[in-house]
């Protein structure tokens, strides 16, 4: 299904396909914790990281480890030939010459799928700006049918709807699932009206709030995005509006006993720690599950070809 | 309505009519032709117009307009027709039409696309409906339909 196929966006995949790759996750997770594996023995992946990362590409990393493949690795774009002033179609094709695919974070939006055209193999997007991150899309699917289940479920998303790559897409993927989506971020960082009149043209519900207190007892999964202080002119009003909008123990007293905390990460004030201690926290679950999703998608693309050649 | 105008029929060229009121000039930048252009150039700007309202028209002297800048017309005037004109009569006519995808013509408005950069592409563009015109950059995904004539390249 994935075999030789670059994977740019949430917006290439059907639900099948989706579905596809939280099942072969499920079966991968037992290697995902250290069971020994040679699927992609021989296999290298490269990756090109020109922002920084430390959930994807080590996650990536482990991914094809785990599967027994190696990878290879950019380092700092100032100690590669990127500080020569090498274009990324070039660094795409040499780097393609020497793995078996490419995973590409990129501050330009747009990065992955030049990447893809100039490529020789499979280019994996880890993030192209505020562009798309579909595996941190599948990765959050994958916790959300987990932990709770994915079919009609009632989620938040939480925080930054403006600017916050992951939340739309996720909207965009859960949408295809039934879900109903409530989404509750100050008045300045709402999510487009372009994203939401598609969300609903798809049948979806989605309603909005400006407060938690207002969907509190109604939701299964709380999906928190992080706040970013470059957003606010004013730092007074950052403060006011991280604090109004952070998760606590208190805050979680009121909802459902089920529900689900998830995050992204980095977090910075957005949840307080003493969340950590309650059954709702699933962020660092949610970080690992990275982990298995990726070795899916690294072993749907990659394998079956292995000592083929030759 | 024309044979109102007095702007004298052209013997050999292009004649482009039913450009949206205003749009002459746009149309001129696109054509490449400056204000040192050595071309004889004939522009009427907001005329009446059955079908527009208001329209302008541009008669280009001694050239025959080729496909790639009839559909870069189309992106800023997309009701404009094309009269090529030789020895006085029209010898074909034909009406402007974006095709699905446009390379190297508008650039994308969004600064951090990495089609705004050093890279060995040309833009391209995904015309997802053609009037009015509404664009869609092939790598960031990001629309373009305002002020399309100001991303000209």
């Amino acid at each position: 299904m994935f075999k030789k196929r670059h994977l740019l966006s949430m917006r290439e995949f059907s639900r099948e396909e989706m579905d596809s790759v939280l099942e072969t996750a499920a079966s991968l997770e037992p290697f995902a914790r250290g069971k020994r594996s040679d699927m992609l023995s021989g296999k290298i992946l490269a990756l090109l990281f020109f922002e920084p990362s430390t959930r994807t590409r080590m996650s990536f990393e482990t991914a094809m480890k785990r599967l027994g493949g190696s990878t290879i690795n950019l380092g700092s774009a100032e100690a590669s030939s990127i500080a020569k002033g090498e274009s990324l179609a070039d660094t795409v094709r040499v780097v393609g010459g020497y793995a078996d695919a490419i995973v590409i974070r990129h501050p330009k939006e747009g990065s992955a799928r030049l990447a893809a055209e100039f490529s020789p193999v499979p280019v994996l997007n880890a993030g192209d700006g505020a562009g798309h991150h579909p595996t941190q899309t599948l990765l959050d699917l994958y916790t959300i049918k987990k932990e709770r289940h994915l079919e009609g479920i009632s989620i938040a998303l939480v925080g930054d709807l403006k600017y916050g790559r992951t939340v739309h897409s996720l909207a965009y993927a859960l949408s295809l699932y039934g879900a109903e989506i409530t989404l509750i971020s100050p008045p300045t960082l709402r999510m487009p009206d372009q994203i939401k009149s598609d969300l609903s043209s798809r049948g979806t519900i989605v309603r909005e709030a400006s407060d938690l207190g207002e969907v509190m007892g109604s939701i299964d999964v709380l999906y928190v995005t992080r706040i970013q202080k470059e957003r606010f002119p004013d730092p007074v009003e950052y403060n006011k509006v991280a604090k109004s909008y952070r998760i606590t123990p208190e805050s979680l007293q009121q909802m459902n006993q089920g529900l689900i905390v998830m995050h992204p990460l980095p977090r910075v004030d957005e949840i307080s720690p003493e969340v950590d201690m309650t059954s709702h926290a699933v962020y660092f679950k949610q970080s690992f599950y990275g982990v298995p999703v990726r070795m899916a998608l690294l072993k749907m693309m990659l394998e079956d070809e292995g000592g083929q050649e030759q | 309505m024309e044979r109102e105008l007095k702007v004298k029929p052209i013997r050999n060229g292009t004649v482009i009519d039913h450009i949206a009121g205003g749009q002459a000039l746009n149309v001129l930048k696109i054509l490449g032709i400056s204000g040192t252009t050595d071309a004889s150039v004939s522009v009427v700007m907001n005329v009446p117009s059955k079908r527009l309202g208001k329209k302008d028209i541009v008669k280009v002297e001694e050239r025959e307009l080729g496909e790639d800048e009839v559909n870069k017309i189309a992106l800023i005037a997309p009701s404009a027709t094309i009269n090529i004109v030789r020895e006085y009569a029209v010898v074909e006519k034909f009406e402007v039409d974006l095709p699905c995808e446009i390379m190297g013509v508008v650039r994308c408005q969004n600064p951090s696309c990495i089609s705004n950069t050093q890279e060995p592409i040309k833009s391209r563009m995904l015309v997802k409906r053609k009037n009015p015109v509404l664009l869609r950059c092939v790598y960031c995904e990001q629309p373009l339909t305002e002020r399309i004539a100001d991303y000209l390249i």
